[in-house]
């Protein structure tokens, strides 16, 4: 059972190294223009890569997910609060899972 | 040393409420999963409390449950988590550079995907007391969720938490749309992610070889570095402005 233990804490010692080091060893500003804009493209290439295609197959059905993705864009699109679009992408789909079950 | 109020502990706090949702519909699945290879709801939640990776903790559920290698799950969590490097990298460049290292340990405790978003599209620098208020409100959604999914996956009726699973992408595009508006480049750069993204999902070879963890690490490099070059950004533009109202009056 103390194997289960050492797994938790050896994946946490991994996945916490990766996170600290670059945060704690850079100080000071990056001066190429390059990887400014890299990192600043970074965030924007990531969350799109993770919520296309995978958004599809968040929910059950894959009709209810089309309806509450197309929704979050509209709502994105029209500049609501983070709030409100995942909300009202969540209400969408349940709505629509009414109909489907 | 800039290291906020509790006025920004607070917004941290209230502007991660969509991530708690998400969490807990996400953890909950992971807790679920969790019980049935046998670990205790203790277990269950030490590791989520620990790690707070949903791609990471579901991969390493594999590893447990057929007793492998040490080195195995270590190199596996060091690829799928990847990508924090590069969102750690890019957080380092948000903080002021006299917030101590003490501070600077306590936020990589929370650099996840979704915190990382809200942290990095804060207006000017970054306040570890802002990061503290997402990373509060976010642990204890991804930590509950794993405790009642590891506790009776039949607390919450299932069509729930199946409609709770899109909180999380409904935030993402919340956070990445608004700003393709006003920028052709960024607006390449969604739909080349997303494009790239679904044939390495899709196409028979790729979906089988390369792992979510991977895709992700594979999709970010190489669009952010084509947009890097293509369409090199100026100072203005890095700190988006526009965004940060919308996060405000969340």
């Amino acid at each position: 059972m103390s194997r289960v233990y050492l797994y938790i804490l050896l994946m946490a010692f991994v996945t916490y190294l990766i996170r600290a080091l670059p945060l704690t060893l850079i100080r000071k500003e990056i001066k190429s223009d390059f990887i400014k804009s890299f990192l600043y493209y970074v965030p924007y290439a990531t969350l799109a890569a993770m919520t296309f295609p995978a958004i599809l197959s968040a929910t059950d059905f894959f009709l209810s997910s089309v309806i509450g993705f197309i929704v979050a864009l509209v709502l994105a699109f029209n500049k609501k609060s983070l709030l409100t679009v995942a909300g009202f992408s969540c209400a969408a789909a349940f709505v629509a899972e009414l109909f489907l079950h | 040393m800039n290291v906020g109020s509790f006025k920004d502990f607070k917004e941290g706090c209230r502007d991660a409420i969509p991530i708690c949702l998400g969490y807990v519909a996400v953890s909950f699945a992971f807790g679920i999963e969790a019980s049935k290879i046998g670990m205790s709801t203790f277990q269950a939640a030490m590791t989520s409390l620990l790690n707070v990776t949903s791609a990471g903790q579901f991969s390493a559920l594999d590893v447990i449950a057929r007793n492998g290698s040490f080195i195995e799950l270590a190199i596996l969590q060091f690829i799928i988590n990847l990508r924090y490097m590069l969102m750690s990298t890019a957080l380092s460049q948000k903080l002021d550079s006299k917030v101590g290292t003490l501070h600077r340990m306590g936020i990589s405790y929370g650099v996840t995907d979704e915190i990382f978003a809200l942290s990095v599209l804060r207006k000017g620098k970054l306040e570890p007391l802002y990061s503290y208020g997402l990373i509060a409100t976010s642990v204890f959604g991804w930590v509950f969720g794993t405790v009642l999914g590891a506790f009776s996956g039949q607390l919450l009726p299932h069509r729930l938490i199946s409609c709770l699973g899109l909180a999380i992408y409904g935030m993402f595009i919340a956070i990445i749309i608004p700003d393709t508006r006003t920028s052709r480049a960024l607006l390449f750069v969604v739909l080349a992610a997303m494009g790239i993204s679904t044939i390495f999902t899709y196409v028979p070879y790729l979906e089988s070889h390369i792992s979510s963890g991977f895709r992700i690490i594979i999709v970010t490099v190489a669009v952010a570095a084509g947009a890097a070059v293509l369409a090199p950004v100026t100072d203005e533009q890095s700190d988006p402005q526009g965004h940060n109202e919308e996060v405000n009056r969340a």
